[in-house]
């Protein structure tokens, strides 16, 4: 099993590299930064070509020398400045820390809700909850998350309305002073859940339909399997028979697609920070695209594809700790 | 047959919520009493009236009229792209599979590179380059669109490769061009197909989202995407604005749905769940 793990962090980590350095080479080649440097600098056209020269962005410099430069510093753990001047490693590390808080818990609530009910769907095949679940499911799917996130939106704003109170908040991340209010530290906390509710939701909702469709599909498949019918015909009750020997083997395709969906991941968080407002990776990097900022979209990129390669990892590990087969015979 | 019939009414349903929606986008502007760049200005942020079918917008732009324009541009996107990504994603998939060694191990690791990168954000980044022309915005989401598919057909390929009537085409000397089009394009139909219907509303949504966040289409040519950036920050003063585009963008994305996955079930049941 350490053998084949390794094998697979060797491949995923030349693609890693090979991708990052694509998307850097891609962003410097069509990004263009000079606008945003001349706002910032506001001198005269000199200073701008020597503040673009400074910060590994001029144009004049051929492509290749400029990635050497990026990758030379990326290496030392330096992925330049902004356009502002500012460096960018210390701003990627808190705005990850932010992606995360917002992203982490309506993950984990998407898979593991979408997993439950697709196996309900699965072993009420054909019954009025699988018809409910499947269309529901379905309709989901049709929702992309930026039309999900303002519904969401529409039915909090309803919701305080009705009860009067402002028991859920969709901008930002806390309220100010929210933390020195009569119950403290608990109140503040309290203050960031209240904030983290629609978000929170808006995450695992659109994954849940996806993780829900194929569960469904892969635990059909498991539950007209031999090994299913002999635990039954061992004295097994269904609900055993299905959860211990049927669950187990219906998970291991689903842990291929993790890698697939550590993009998914990446662009909901992208479209629910802008609609939140919250200030994570996402929104700087739209915001930084739209500025032309070379350095902060292949930092961005790094931490994508650095993303799904322990996405792929995990998925890796995932499939040899259910799958015996992975381990005794390495593919 | 039992166990078709519900695919097949999804195609039925599906295929008839689309053929609306086209004769609603293609047809709509000649019944509608504005054209889409057409100002009102007696009516601003007007609610969905006789006058006005879904309101207007806050510079009196009747809100009909755009949806429907929107809705044109987000189904030509979607096909276009769905027929460019699936052809390429047959190409590829099938050169792989059929040639084998390291033809196969080549293109196989630029599918997987191509996975890594965050294909959504390189296709923003590209963008500005287009000055939000739509058919770059089509090439590009085909650039990107097809790997998966590029992976299903290389494994339906390979297995096909062993068959006995196609060793037997090929032991007698047909080339390798006829004996991919005659012999193995064919079983690969109702998966090229079926995954042709779903890349549609893949695309359909990575368009609408691109515009949204402003890398796609750009004012004064608008899509679905567009609208909706342009509603929801009033959706809760002015429903409409941000509704009709949304409902709109729902219906198209829910019919393409029906129809794929209808499809899928249909023609192959084989592949049920292969791809969620």
């Amino acid at each position: 099993m350490g053998r084949y793990l390794l094998r697979r962090l060797a491949t995923y980590a030349v693609l890693t590299v090979v991708a990052a350095s694509l998307a850097y080479l891609v962003a410097a080649g069509s990004l263009r930064p000079r606008d945003a440097v001349r706002n910032h600098t506001g001198g005269t056209p000199a200073a701008v070509e020597a503040e673009l020269a400074r910060l590994n962005l001029h144009d004049d410099v051929p492509l290749p020398e400029r990635y050497l430069t990026w990758a030379s510093g990326v290496v030392r753990g330096d992925f330049g400045e902004t356009v502002q001047g500012e460096p960018v490693t210390g701003e990627l590390w808190r705005r990850l820390g932010v992606s995360l808080r917002l992203l982490s818990a309506g993950s984990v609530l998407g898979f593991a809700g979408g997993v439950a009910l697709g196996v309900y769907a699965a072993a009420r095949r054909g019954h009025t909850p699988d018809r409910v679940i499947g269309g529901g499911a379905f309709a989901l799917l049709a929702v992309p998350v930026f039309v999900l996130a303002v519904f969401l939106q529409l039915g909090a704003a309803r919701l305080n309305e009705m009860t009067g109170l402002q028991l859920v908040e969709w901008v930002g991340e806390s309220s100010p002073g929210a933390a020195d209010g009569t119950f403290g530290a608990l109140g503040g906390f309290g203050d960031r859940i209240r904030h983290l509710l629609l978000p929170t939701l808006a995450v695992a909702l659109a994954q849940l339909a996806v993780y829900c469709r194929y569960q469904r599909a892969t635990m059909l498949d498991v539950l007209g399997a031999d090994y299913v019918r002999t635990a039954r015909a061992k004295g097994l009750r269904r609900r055993h028979a299905l959860l211990r020997h049927g669950l187990r083997t219906a998970v291991v395709p689903l842990t291929t697609y993790f890698a697939y969906t550590a993009g998914l991941v990446l662009l909901t968080g992208m479209f629910v920070e802008k609609i939140f407002g919250w200030h994570g990776l996402g929104e700087w990097v739209v915001d930084s695209i739209t500025r032309g900022d070379v350095n902060v979209v292949a930092a961005a990129n790094c931490v994508a594809a650095v993303a799904v390669l322990l996405a792929g990892l995990f998925s890796d590990v995932l499939r040899a700790v259910l799958d015996p087969r992975v381990r005794v015979h390495p593919r | 047959m039992t166990a078709r019939r519900p695919a097949n009414r999804r195609t039925t349903l599906g295929l008839a919520l689309l053929a609306g929606l086209f004769l609603l986008a293609f047809l709509g502007p000649h019944l509608a009493p504005w054209h889409w760049d057409e100002t009102d200005f007696t009516a601003f942020r007007e609610p969905p009236s006789a006058r006005h079918w879904l309101g207007t917008t806050q510079s009196g732009r009747d809100m009909f009229a755009l949806t429907l324009r929107g809705l044109q541009k987000s189904l030509v996107i979607g096909l276009l792209v769905a027929v460019l990504s699936t052809a390429l994603a047959a190409v590829v998939g099938m050169t792989a599979g059929f040639l084998g060694g390291w033809a196969d191990r080549l293109l196989m690791w630029g599918v997987d590179l191509l996975l890594v990168l965050p294909s959504i954000l390189i296709v923003a980044v590209l963008s500005p380059a287009l000055r939000g022309h739509w058919l770059g915005i089509v090439l590009l989401l085909a650039l990107f669109g097809w790997m998966i598919t590029a992976r299903m057909v290389r494994a339906m390929t390979l297995s096909l490769r062993e068959r006995e009537y196609v060793r037997a085409a090929r032991f007698l000397g047909v080339g390798n061009v006829r004996v991919v089009l005659r012999h193995i394009l064919p079983h690969l139909s109702s998966l090229l197909i079926a995954d042709a219907a779903i890349n549609v509303s893949v695309a359909i949504i990575a368009e609408s989202g691109l515009a949204y966040l402003g890398f796609g289409v750009r004012p004064p040519d608008l899509s679905l995407g567009t609208l909706i950036a342009d509603g929801w920050g009033s959706a809760h003063a002015y429903p409409w604005l941000f509704g009709s585009a949304a409902g709109a963008l729902v219906l198209v994305v829910l019919a393409v749905n029906l129809l794929g996955d209808g499809l899928r079930d249909a023609l192959d049941p084989e592949l049920r769940g292969a791809r969620p």
